[in-house]
Protein backbone atom coordinates (compact mmCIF):
# COMPACT_ATOMS: atom_id res chain seq x y z
CA UNK A 1 0.00 0.00 0.00
CA UNK A 2 2.91 2.50 0.75
CA UNK A 3 5.44 1.08 -1.52
CA UNK A 4 6.81 4.50 -2.56
CA UNK A 5 7.91 7.52 0.18
CA UNK A 6 4.78 9.82 0.80
CA UNK A 7 5.23 13.72 0.89
CA UNK A 8 3.82 14.74 4.47
CA UNK A 9 0.72 16.52 4.24
CA UNK A 10 -0.94 19.03 6.45
CA UNK A 11 -2.47 17.80 9.23
CA UNK A 12 -6.28 18.24 10.25
CA UNK A 13 -7.30 18.49 13.33
CA UNK A 14 -10.97 16.78 14.13
CA UNK A 15 -13.52 17.59 15.69
CA UNK A 16 -14.16 15.47 19.06
CA UNK A 17 -17.41 13.98 18.29
CA UNK A 18 -15.22 12.24 15.31
CA UNK A 19 -12.19 11.64 17.40
CA UNK A 20 -14.96 9.86 19.97
CA UNK A 21 -16.02 7.86 16.83
CA UNK A 22 -12.51 6.24 15.87
CA UNK A 23 -11.73 5.43 19.45
CA UNK A 24 -15.19 3.72 19.85
CA UNK A 25 -14.38 2.05 16.34
CA UNK A 26 -10.48 1.19 17.40
CA UNK A 27 -11.50 -0.64 20.52
CA UNK A 28 -14.61 -2.57 18.29
CA UNK A 29 -11.76 -3.76 15.48
CA UNK A 30 -9.45 -4.63 18.16
CA UNK A 31 -11.08 -5.48 21.31
CA UNK A 32 -7.65 -6.35 23.06
CA UNK A 33 -6.61 -2.63 23.21
CA UNK A 34 -9.87 -1.64 25.82
CA UNK A 35 -7.53 -2.20 28.72
CA UNK A 36 -5.09 0.35 27.21
CA UNK A 37 -6.74 2.44 25.18
CA UNK A 38 -6.61 5.63 27.55
CA UNK A 39 -3.00 5.33 27.28
CA UNK A 40 -2.93 5.09 23.73
CA UNK A 41 -5.88 7.71 22.86
CA UNK A 42 -6.41 9.79 26.39
CA UNK A 43 -9.08 11.63 26.60
CA UNK A 44 -7.57 15.84 26.52
CA UNK A 45 -5.47 14.17 23.76
CA UNK A 46 -5.93 16.12 20.04
CA UNK A 47 -5.99 13.35 17.36
CA UNK A 48 -5.16 15.13 13.58
CA UNK A 49 -5.62 13.76 10.70
CA UNK A 50 -3.18 13.64 7.31
CA UNK A 51 -4.58 12.64 3.82
CA UNK A 52 -2.06 10.47 2.07
CA UNK A 53 -2.17 9.45 -1.24
CA UNK A 54 -5.07 6.26 -2.51
CA UNK A 55 -7.33 7.77 -0.44
CA UNK A 56 -5.70 6.95 3.26
CA UNK A 57 -6.16 8.87 6.25
CA UNK A 58 -3.77 8.40 8.78
CA UNK A 59 -3.76 9.55 12.52
CA UNK A 60 -1.61 11.11 14.28
CA UNK A 61 -1.76 12.32 18.33
CA UNK A 62 1.22 14.55 19.64
CA UNK A 63 2.98 13.52 16.87
CA UNK A 64 2.91 9.84 17.27
CA UNK A 65 0.85 7.90 14.47
CA UNK A 66 -1.71 5.93 15.99
CA UNK A 67 -3.27 4.13 12.83
CA UNK A 68 -4.64 4.39 9.50
CA UNK A 69 -7.48 3.69 6.94
CA UNK A 70 -8.33 3.22 3.67
CA UNK A 71 -11.69 4.62 2.26
CA UNK A 72 -14.26 2.86 5.18
CA UNK A 73 -11.82 -0.06 5.30
CA UNK A 74 -10.54 -1.48 8.72
CA UNK A 75 -9.17 0.50 11.00
CA UNK A 76 -4.97 -0.91 10.56
CA UNK A 77 -2.38 -0.48 13.59
CA UNK A 78 0.77 1.98 12.53
CA UNK A 79 3.69 -0.51 13.19
CA UNK A 80 5.21 1.96 15.53
CA UNK A 81 1.70 1.76 18.12
CA UNK A 82 2.28 -2.46 17.44
CA UNK A 83 5.64 -1.84 18.59
CA UNK A 84 4.48 -0.32 21.78
CA UNK A 85 1.27 -2.24 22.51
CA UNK A 86 2.00 -6.22 20.62
CA UNK A 87 -0.04 -7.78 22.64
CA UNK A 88 -3.35 -6.35 21.48
CA UNK A 89 -3.38 -7.14 17.83
CA UNK A 90 -4.04 -10.88 16.53
CA UNK A 91 -0.45 -12.13 15.09
CA UNK A 92 0.40 -14.51 12.78
CA UNK A 93 4.64 -15.63 11.75
CA UNK A 94 6.27 -15.80 9.24
CA UNK A 95 9.75 -17.58 8.42
CA UNK A 96 12.88 -16.02 8.74
CA UNK A 97 13.25 -16.88 4.69
CA UNK A 98 9.76 -15.04 3.69
CA UNK A 99 11.15 -11.86 6.02
CA UNK A 100 13.16 -10.31 2.72
CA UNK A 101 10.14 -10.70 0.64
CA UNK A 102 7.67 -9.49 2.97
CA UNK A 103 10.14 -6.01 3.43
CA UNK A 104 10.22 -5.23 0.07
CA UNK A 105 6.20 -5.28 -0.40
CA UNK A 106 5.81 -8.60 -1.64
CA UNK A 107 2.24 -10.40 -0.90
CA UNK A 108 2.80 -12.18 1.98
CA UNK A 109 2.37 -16.06 0.52
CA UNK A 110 0.97 -19.30 2.70
CA UNK A 111 3.92 -21.14 2.30
CA UNK A 112 5.94 -19.14 4.41
CA UNK A 113 3.57 -19.33 7.24
CA UNK A 114 2.86 -23.19 6.79
CA UNK A 115 6.93 -24.20 6.87
CA UNK A 116 8.28 -24.86 10.35
CA UNK A 117 9.02 -21.25 10.99
CA UNK A 118 5.90 -20.20 10.43
CA UNK A 119 3.23 -19.79 12.69
CA UNK A 120 -0.65 -19.98 11.91
CA UNK A 121 -3.54 -20.06 15.25
CA UNK A 122 -3.80 -22.93 17.31
CA UNK A 123 -7.24 -22.28 18.67
CA UNK A 124 -7.51 -22.74 22.42
CA UNK A 125 -3.81 -22.40 22.98
CA UNK A 126 -4.34 -19.89 25.63
CA UNK A 127 -6.55 -22.17 28.05
CA UNK A 128 -6.38 -21.66 31.58
CA UNK A 129 -4.84 -18.40 30.84
CA UNK A 130 -5.81 -14.59 31.99
CA UNK A 131 -7.01 -11.56 30.00
CA UNK A 132 -4.85 -8.64 29.43
CA UNK A 133 -8.00 -6.76 31.51
CA UNK A 134 -10.99 -5.66 31.92
CA UNK A 135 -13.18 -5.69 28.77
CA UNK A 136 -10.72 -7.57 26.65
CA UNK A 137 -11.69 -11.16 25.32
CA UNK A 138 -9.67 -14.33 26.40
CA UNK A 139 -7.47 -14.63 23.62
CA UNK A 140 -3.86 -14.15 22.06
CA UNK A 141 -0.69 -16.11 21.52
CA UNK A 142 1.05 -19.02 23.18
CA UNK A 143 4.87 -19.14 23.62
CA UNK A 144 5.36 -20.40 20.39
CA UNK A 145 3.64 -17.30 18.93
CA UNK A 146 0.21 -19.36 17.71
CA UNK A 147 -2.81 -17.28 18.16
CA UNK A 148 -5.89 -18.75 20.34
CA UNK A 149 -8.56 -18.45 17.70
CA UNK A 150 -8.09 -18.82 13.52
CA UNK A 151 -8.61 -15.78 11.96
CA UNK A 152 -10.95 -15.03 9.11
CA UNK A 153 -10.96 -13.23 5.66
CA UNK A 154 -10.85 -9.72 6.13
CA UNK A 155 -9.64 -9.39 9.58
CA UNK A 156 -6.50 -7.23 10.26
CA UNK A 157 -3.74 -9.07 10.85
CA UNK A 158 -0.17 -8.31 12.77
CA UNK A 159 2.87 -10.09 11.04
CA UNK A 160 5.72 -11.30 12.83
CA UNK A 161 8.43 -13.05 12.75
CA UNK A 162 10.68 -15.71 12.79
CA UNK A 163 13.69 -15.07 15.38
CA UNK A 164 12.49 -11.42 15.45
CA UNK A 165 11.06 -10.20 18.74
CA UNK A 166 8.88 -7.20 16.91
CA UNK A 167 6.06 -6.82 14.07
CA UNK A 168 7.44 -6.66 10.81
CA UNK A 169 3.86 -5.78 9.04
CA UNK A 170 0.15 -5.26 9.43
CA UNK A 171 -2.63 -6.20 6.83
CA UNK A 172 -5.99 -7.37 5.76
CA UNK A 173 -6.11 -11.16 5.43
CA UNK A 174 -7.48 -12.64 1.84
CA UNK A 175 -7.60 -16.11 2.85
CA UNK A 176 -8.79 -16.98 6.30
CA UNK A 177 -5.82 -18.88 8.53
CA UNK A 178 -7.60 -22.68 8.75
CA UNK A 179 -8.06 -22.55 4.69
CA UNK A 180 -4.56 -21.43 4.59
CA UNK A 181 -3.46 -24.53 6.77
CA UNK A 182 -5.69 -26.33 4.44
CA UNK A 183 -4.54 -25.26 1.24
CA UNK A 184 -0.90 -24.60 1.92
CA UNK A 185 -0.49 -22.26 -1.26
CA UNK A 186 -1.70 -18.53 -2.49
CA UNK A 187 -1.49 -15.16 -1.46
CA UNK A 188 -2.79 -14.43 2.33
CA UNK A 189 -2.37 -10.81 3.03
CA UNK A 190 -1.79 -8.25 -0.75
CA UNK A 191 -1.28 -4.83 0.54
CA UNK A 192 0.46 -4.33 4.10
CA UNK A 193 2.37 -1.80 5.95
CA UNK A 194 5.81 -2.95 6.38
CA UNK A 195 8.79 -1.97 7.92
CA UNK A 196 10.61 0.78 6.03
CA UNK A 197 7.52 1.67 3.48
CA UNK A 198 6.63 4.90 2.73
CA UNK A 199 4.55 5.30 5.92
CA UNK A 200 6.49 4.28 8.53
CA UNK A 201 9.50 6.66 6.85
CA UNK A 202 6.89 9.36 6.63
CA UNK A 203 7.80 12.25 9.29
CA UNK A 204 5.48 13.96 11.85
CA UNK A 205 7.91 16.91 12.82
CA UNK B 1 -1.95 -5.40 35.51
CA UNK B 2 -1.55 -1.41 37.37
CA UNK B 3 -3.66 0.85 36.01
CA UNK B 4 -1.04 4.22 36.62
CA UNK B 5 2.04 2.26 35.03
CA UNK B 6 2.40 2.76 31.47
CA UNK B 7 2.13 -0.34 29.49
CA UNK B 8 3.42 0.73 26.60
CA UNK B 9 6.69 -0.70 25.52
CA UNK B 10 9.74 1.53 24.14
CA UNK B 11 11.19 0.13 21.72
CA UNK B 12 14.86 0.90 20.26
CA UNK B 13 14.70 2.21 16.28
CA UNK B 14 18.07 2.51 14.46
CA UNK B 15 19.84 5.54 13.98
CA UNK B 16 20.53 5.07 11.10
CA UNK B 17 17.94 3.31 8.47
CA UNK B 18 14.93 3.68 11.51
CA UNK B 19 13.72 0.29 11.48
CA UNK B 20 14.07 -1.99 14.89
CA UNK B 21 18.01 -2.96 14.85
CA UNK B 22 17.19 -6.85 14.27
CA UNK B 23 15.98 -6.15 10.68
CA UNK B 24 19.04 -3.56 9.83
CA UNK B 25 20.25 -6.36 7.87
CA UNK B 26 16.75 -5.87 5.26
CA UNK B 27 17.95 -1.75 5.00
CA UNK B 28 20.91 -2.18 2.87
CA UNK B 29 22.72 0.37 4.70
CA UNK B 30 23.87 -2.93 7.26
CA UNK B 31 27.69 -1.77 8.01
CA UNK B 32 26.75 1.64 9.11
CA UNK B 33 23.68 0.64 11.34
CA UNK B 34 26.06 -1.97 13.45
CA UNK B 35 28.45 0.89 13.80
CA UNK B 36 25.46 2.39 15.16
CA UNK B 37 24.43 0.34 17.11
CA UNK B 38 27.61 -1.37 18.74
CA UNK B 39 28.24 2.57 20.12
CA UNK B 40 24.48 3.43 20.56
CA UNK B 41 23.83 0.15 22.69
CA UNK B 42 26.47 -2.27 22.82
CA UNK B 43 24.22 -5.11 24.65
CA UNK B 44 21.37 -4.83 21.67
CA UNK B 45 24.43 -5.43 19.55
CA UNK B 46 25.69 -8.38 21.03
CA UNK B 47 22.43 -9.96 21.35
CA UNK B 48 22.01 -8.95 17.58
CA UNK B 49 24.97 -9.31 16.30
CA UNK B 50 27.10 -11.94 17.85
CA UNK B 51 28.35 -15.06 16.51
CA UNK B 52 25.97 -17.21 17.83
CA UNK B 53 22.77 -15.05 17.42
CA UNK B 54 23.94 -15.28 13.47
CA UNK B 55 24.38 -19.14 13.65
CA UNK B 56 21.00 -19.43 15.10
CA UNK B 57 19.48 -16.41 12.52
CA UNK B 58 20.96 -19.02 9.74
CA UNK B 59 20.77 -22.65 10.97
CA UNK B 60 16.93 -22.77 9.55
CA UNK B 61 18.05 -21.37 5.69
CA UNK B 62 18.94 -24.34 3.24
CA UNK B 63 22.56 -23.52 1.75
CA UNK B 64 20.41 -22.11 -1.42
CA UNK B 65 18.24 -20.13 0.62
CA UNK B 66 21.33 -18.56 2.19
CA UNK B 67 23.32 -17.64 -0.72
CA UNK B 68 20.26 -15.92 -2.05
CA UNK B 69 20.06 -14.04 0.70
CA UNK B 70 23.74 -12.94 0.68
CA UNK B 71 23.70 -12.02 -3.01
CA UNK B 72 20.78 -10.16 -2.13
CA UNK B 73 21.79 -8.42 0.91
CA UNK B 74 24.87 -7.75 -1.16
CA UNK B 75 23.18 -5.77 -4.36
CA UNK B 76 21.24 -4.09 -2.01
CA UNK B 77 23.99 -2.73 -0.13
CA UNK B 78 25.77 -2.01 -3.53
CA UNK B 79 22.44 -0.10 -4.31
CA UNK B 80 22.16 2.11 -1.37
CA UNK B 81 25.75 2.91 -1.29
CA UNK B 82 25.59 4.23 -5.30
CA UNK B 83 22.64 5.92 -4.42
CA UNK B 84 24.27 7.64 -1.54
CA UNK B 85 27.48 8.86 -3.26
CA UNK B 86 25.00 10.49 -6.18
CA UNK B 87 23.19 12.46 -3.40
CA UNK B 88 26.54 13.68 -1.70
CA UNK B 89 27.19 14.52 -5.50
CA UNK B 90 24.64 16.08 -5.81
CA UNK B 91 24.92 18.54 -2.85
CA UNK B 92 28.16 19.25 -2.98
CA UNK B 93 27.19 21.08 -6.51
CA UNK B 94 23.95 22.58 -5.38
CA UNK B 95 23.78 26.30 -4.43
CA UNK B 96 21.91 28.24 -2.64
CA UNK B 97 21.28 31.36 -4.78
CA UNK B 98 20.57 34.42 -2.48
CA UNK B 99 19.81 37.33 -4.34
CA UNK B 100 19.76 41.31 -3.47
CA UNK B 101 16.75 42.65 -5.83
CA UNK B 102 16.34 46.53 -6.41
CA UNK B 103 13.04 47.22 -7.02
CA UNK B 104 12.37 50.79 -6.96
CA UNK B 105 14.70 53.29 -5.85
CA UNK B 106 16.06 52.17 -2.57
CA UNK B 107 13.36 49.18 -2.29
CA UNK B 108 14.47 45.83 -2.45
CA UNK B 109 13.13 42.22 -2.18
CA UNK B 110 15.71 38.92 -1.77
CA UNK B 111 14.78 36.05 -3.75
CA UNK B 112 16.13 32.81 -2.17
CA UNK B 113 16.70 30.10 -4.68
CA UNK B 114 18.08 26.45 -4.77
CA UNK B 115 16.80 25.60 -1.42
CA UNK B 116 14.85 22.11 -2.99
CA UNK B 117 18.30 20.61 -3.85
CA UNK B 118 18.96 19.99 0.11
CA UNK B 119 14.81 18.59 0.47
CA UNK B 120 13.90 21.45 2.26
CA UNK B 121 10.17 22.23 2.42
CA UNK B 122 9.91 25.64 0.66
CA UNK B 123 6.73 27.00 1.96
CA UNK B 124 7.89 25.83 5.41
CA UNK B 125 11.36 27.43 4.59
CA UNK B 126 9.31 31.16 3.55
CA UNK B 127 6.73 30.92 6.58
CA UNK B 128 10.19 30.55 8.62
CA UNK B 129 11.82 33.74 7.06
CA UNK B 130 8.55 35.52 7.35
CA UNK B 131 8.42 34.62 10.79
CA UNK B 132 12.10 35.53 11.51
CA UNK B 133 11.93 38.93 9.79
CA UNK B 134 8.79 39.77 10.37
CA UNK B 135 8.07 40.27 6.57
CA UNK B 136 6.48 39.15 4.02
CA UNK B 137 7.69 36.42 2.58
CA UNK B 138 6.19 33.87 -0.07
CA UNK B 139 7.18 30.58 -2.65
CA UNK B 140 6.66 32.04 -6.56
CA UNK B 141 7.26 30.40 -9.58
CA UNK B 142 10.03 31.17 -11.68
CA UNK B 143 10.01 31.43 -15.39
CA UNK B 144 12.29 29.22 -15.70
CA UNK B 145 10.53 26.44 -13.99
CA UNK B 146 10.45 25.68 -10.39
CA UNK B 147 9.95 27.95 -7.49
CA UNK B 148 12.14 30.63 -5.33
CA UNK B 149 11.50 31.95 -2.16
CA UNK B 150 10.36 36.04 -2.43
CA UNK B 151 11.44 38.05 0.96
CA UNK B 152 10.36 41.66 1.27
CA UNK B 153 13.49 44.18 2.15
CA UNK B 154 17.01 44.05 1.97
CA UNK B 155 17.49 40.94 4.69
CA UNK B 156 20.79 39.00 2.27
CA UNK B 157 23.31 38.33 4.61
CA UNK B 158 20.67 37.85 7.79
CA UNK B 159 19.07 34.61 5.34
CA UNK B 160 22.87 33.93 4.76
CA UNK B 161 23.27 33.81 8.73
CA UNK B 162 19.56 32.25 9.92
CA UNK B 163 20.19 29.44 7.16
CA UNK B 164 24.19 28.27 7.78
CA UNK B 165 22.48 28.13 11.82
CA UNK B 166 19.12 26.41 10.93
CA UNK B 167 19.75 24.57 8.36
CA UNK B 168 22.95 22.51 9.08
CA UNK B 169 23.39 20.25 5.79
CA UNK B 170 23.95 23.30 3.52
CA UNK B 171 27.66 23.74 3.40
CA UNK B 172 28.75 27.72 3.77
CA UNK B 173 30.77 27.47 0.16
CA UNK B 174 27.52 26.54 -1.69
CA UNK B 175 25.66 29.68 -0.74
CA UNK B 176 26.26 32.62 -2.63
CA UNK B 177 24.75 36.18 -2.86
CA UNK B 178 24.00 38.05 -5.40
CA UNK B 179 22.88 41.37 -6.09
CA UNK B 180 20.36 42.40 -9.44
CA UNK B 181 20.79 46.34 -9.59
CA UNK B 182 18.95 48.11 -12.15
CA UNK B 183 22.06 49.20 -13.75
CA UNK B 184 24.11 45.99 -13.88
CA UNK B 185 26.36 45.89 -10.53
CA UNK B 186 28.92 44.01 -9.58
CA UNK B 187 28.10 40.49 -7.39
CA UNK B 188 28.63 40.95 -3.69
CA UNK B 189 29.84 38.16 -1.96
ZN1 LIG C 1 19.61 -0.03 10.82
Amino acid sequence: MFKKDINPAPRQKLKSSIQRSLRANFVETYPLVTPFIDEIMPKKASLEQMKLPDRVSLYVQDGVPLFFQHDNDALLPHLRLVHRFPQCFPTIRIDRGAIRFVLSGATLMAPGLTSPGGRLPLPDAREGKETLGEGAPNEGADEEGRWSRELEKGEPVVVMAEGKEEACAVGVLVMGTKECKEKGKGPVIEEAHFLGDGLWKLNFD
Amino acid sequence: MAETASASREVVYCGVCTLPPEYCEYGGTTKKCQEWLEKANPALYERIWSAEALEAATASLSIEAKERAAKDAKKKAAKAEAAEQKQAEKLSSSVVTIKRIERNKRKYVTSVSGLEAFGLDLKKVAKDFGKKFATGSSVTKVPSGGEEIVVQGDVSDEIEEFLLEKYKEIPEDNIELVEDKKKKGAAAG
